[in-house]
């Protein structure tokens, strides 16, 4: 490890990061909100389900840099608009999360679905208030893969030039010098503990309801 | 009062669930629907409050046809509990029961507030209201279902087997409560069972469904035990039902409860064998209670509680005659125990005398068929 270079770089690596976490994060919460009534529609879609998680299946299929080259013909961005990244992420995110929002759904009790339907509540309030808050452990496991998985995708975008912490790969590839490589790293693993963290985290909070063992 | 009128269920056009039927469940009573599995019980329950939409027919609840009310708003107005309670996993005992009340628009604080009340109606301790629903036994479950049920008031309840998945013990428990709950409230009630006993212990009125959903028989308990329609309900009310007929007759207006001496522990033999009539004495605790019966043909020293036989089962001054005889059958005196309601000795009745009251009830009661 050459500190000396740590401590010249270290505004610029801050700065990676930063858009690193950016980039991870904003794509997830994007994914979720959308994920959230595509994957109610998918569970209702009875015999269709099976074909609409397939495709969504095969969406995560297309490499990453394919797709980051692909969508500024398709959105009409410039190659090193990070926005390409972000739509990219989000459509990744979004495959992984209809499935899992289907699961989660699926993991409310016949018994509690039914008696809520007895008891009057319309559609709209049965979802939010009885089938989402029950479907969160699932939630949340599905989260904590995606923005894990997330982290790691987004080291790819350096070879479009977005600045994130793969930048400090390429840089450390191109001048055979080792502690950018390092430094990116332990940076992108620390951020992806501390993210899958505070998943869990938020997991918990909403589900103080269920047995702590 | 809910109205079934020649309401008919048909899956695929082929299978017939429930087949025309037409009933009335009286205002404020309970109305049971037994039947064996495949008999369309549960159906004809789950169309009333559309959760299963009928073929054809109509269901009525005070003469207003339930398809002519807005769904959810028809849900609310009818109480509904299942077999394992439904709780919401996610919210607490007192949240819970107050969802109903929040549905039908009592603000939140005012919902808490009747839930809580409701947890101590139900036979729960007040401590339970902030636990979550895993944390409770299947009994416990349930009464937080009957809670939240009721949490809006609602004129009409419908019971999916709501005592079906708890042990024989809670089970009696559950209904002797139940039924204490209904005298205060008056609701108008439907119940599905497969149990006939609890059919006939719960039941204002039984409705006995046969496969394929038709009816086979709609009547008291007394009468489905006393005049079965056809050799269905005969059957199906089951062997031992001359005998439970019995529980059906008030035992108070028909037998004269005769005096019964009774002596405390630690009575010597000689004491207690002027007292009483025969070999057999009585023994009673401080408040009068009966404790058993003793033999004084085997009896030595003073009475103990080890020299207790306790085979008696006691019958209850407001009881029936079912319970006056299984106290004489089951006495080792032949004389069956009565008891106040305060459980204190009364006396005692012979097994004679019961066969002649049961001889001048069957006169009275069974007349018209034989």
């Amino acid at each position: 490890m050459n500190f000396d270079w740590l401590a010249g770089e270290a505004g610029d690596i801050g700065n990676f990061f930063a858009w690193h976490a950016a980039l991870s994060v904003i794509p997830v919460v994007a994914a979720l909100v959308m994920a959230l009534p595509i994957g109610w529609l998918v569970k209702q879609s009875g015999v269709l389900r099976p074909a609409l998680l397939g495709i969504a299946g095969l969406l995560y299929t297309i490499p990453s840099l394919a797709l980051f080259v692909l969508l500024p013909l398709v959105l009409g961005t410039q190659i090193l608009d990070p926005l390409n990244v972000v739509v990219a992420l989000t459509l990744y995110t979004l495959a992984l999360l209809v499935r899992t929002v289907c699961d989660g759904l699926d993991a409310v009790s016949a018994d509690v679905l039914q008696a809520a339907n007895a008891m009057g509540y319309r559609r709209f309030s049965r979802f939010f208030r009885v089938e989402l808050p029950l479907a969160v452990p699932v939630i949340g496991a599905g989260l904590r893969v995606a923005v894990v998985s997330n982290v790691s995708i987004v080291s790819i975008a350096a070879l479009i030039g977005t600045p994130q912490l793969g930048a400090l790969f390429t840089e450390g590839l191109e001048l055979h010098f080792l502690t950018p490589i390092l430094t990116g790293i332990i940076l992108c693993v620390a951020l992806a503990v501390s993210l899958d963290g505070l998943v869990i985290f938020l997991t918990r909070q909403l589900t103080r309801w269920q047995p702590r063992s | 009062m809910i109205t079934f009128k020649n309401v008919t269920k048909r899956y695929d056009n082929s299978t017939i669930a429930v087949d025309n039927l037409s009933l009335e469940a009286p205002k404020g009573k309970i109305t049971i629907f037994v039947g064996p599995s495949g008999c369309g019980k549960t159906t004809s329950l789950r169309m009333i409050n559309r959760l299963i939409t009928p073929s054809s027919g109509t269901i009525m609840l005070d003469g207003q046809p339930t398809e002519a009310i807005d769904l959810a708003r028809l849900r609310r107005k009818i109480g509904y509990v299942i077999q394992h309670a439904g709780l919401f996993p996610h919210l607490t005992v007192v949240q819970n029961i107050a969802t109903t009340a929040r549905l039908i628009g009592i603000a939140k604080k005012q919902a808490l507030g009747i839930a809580s009340e409701l947890i101590e109606r139900v036979g729960l301790d007040r401590t339970f209201a902030n636990r979550y629903p895993w944390q409770l036994s299947g009994g416990q479950q349930q009464r937080v279902g009957v809670a939240r049920a009721l949490a809006s008031d609602p004129e009409f309840m419908l019971m999916d087997e709501p005592f079906s998945a708890v042990d024989p013990v809670v089970r009696h428990q559950l209904q002797e409560e139940f039924l204490r709950l209904q005298r205060d409230i008056g609701k108008t009630i439907i119940m599905v069972t497969h149990d006939i006993d609890e059919a006939l212990k719960l039941g204002d009125q039984v409705a006995v469904l046969r496969t394929g959903g038709i009816l086979a028989q709609i009547a008291s308990p007394q009468e489905l035990l006393s005049k079965p329609a056809d050799a269905f309900v005969a059957d199906f009310v089951g062997r031992d039902r001359g005998y439970r007929y019995l529980g059906f007759v008030d035992a108070t207006s028909s037998l004269a409860v005769a005096a019964e001496p009774a002596a405390p522990l630690g009575t010597e033999p000689s004491t207690a064998r002027a007292l009483t009539r025969d070999r057999w004495i009585l023994v009673t605790n401080a408040a009068a209670q009966p404790m058993g019966w003793v033999d004084l043909d085997q009896q030595t020293g003073p009475i103990r509680e080890s020299d207790l036989n306790l085979s008696g089962t006691l019958a209850s001054q407001s009881g029936n005659l079912r319970q006056v005889l299984d106290a004489a059958l089951s006495a080792p005196s032949g004389r069956g125990v009565i008891v106040g309601t305060s459980g204190a000795l009364l006396g005692s009745v012979r097994l004679a005398e019961i066969v002649t009251a049961i001889e001048s009830a069957k006169a009275v009661g069974m007349g018209a068929r034989s």
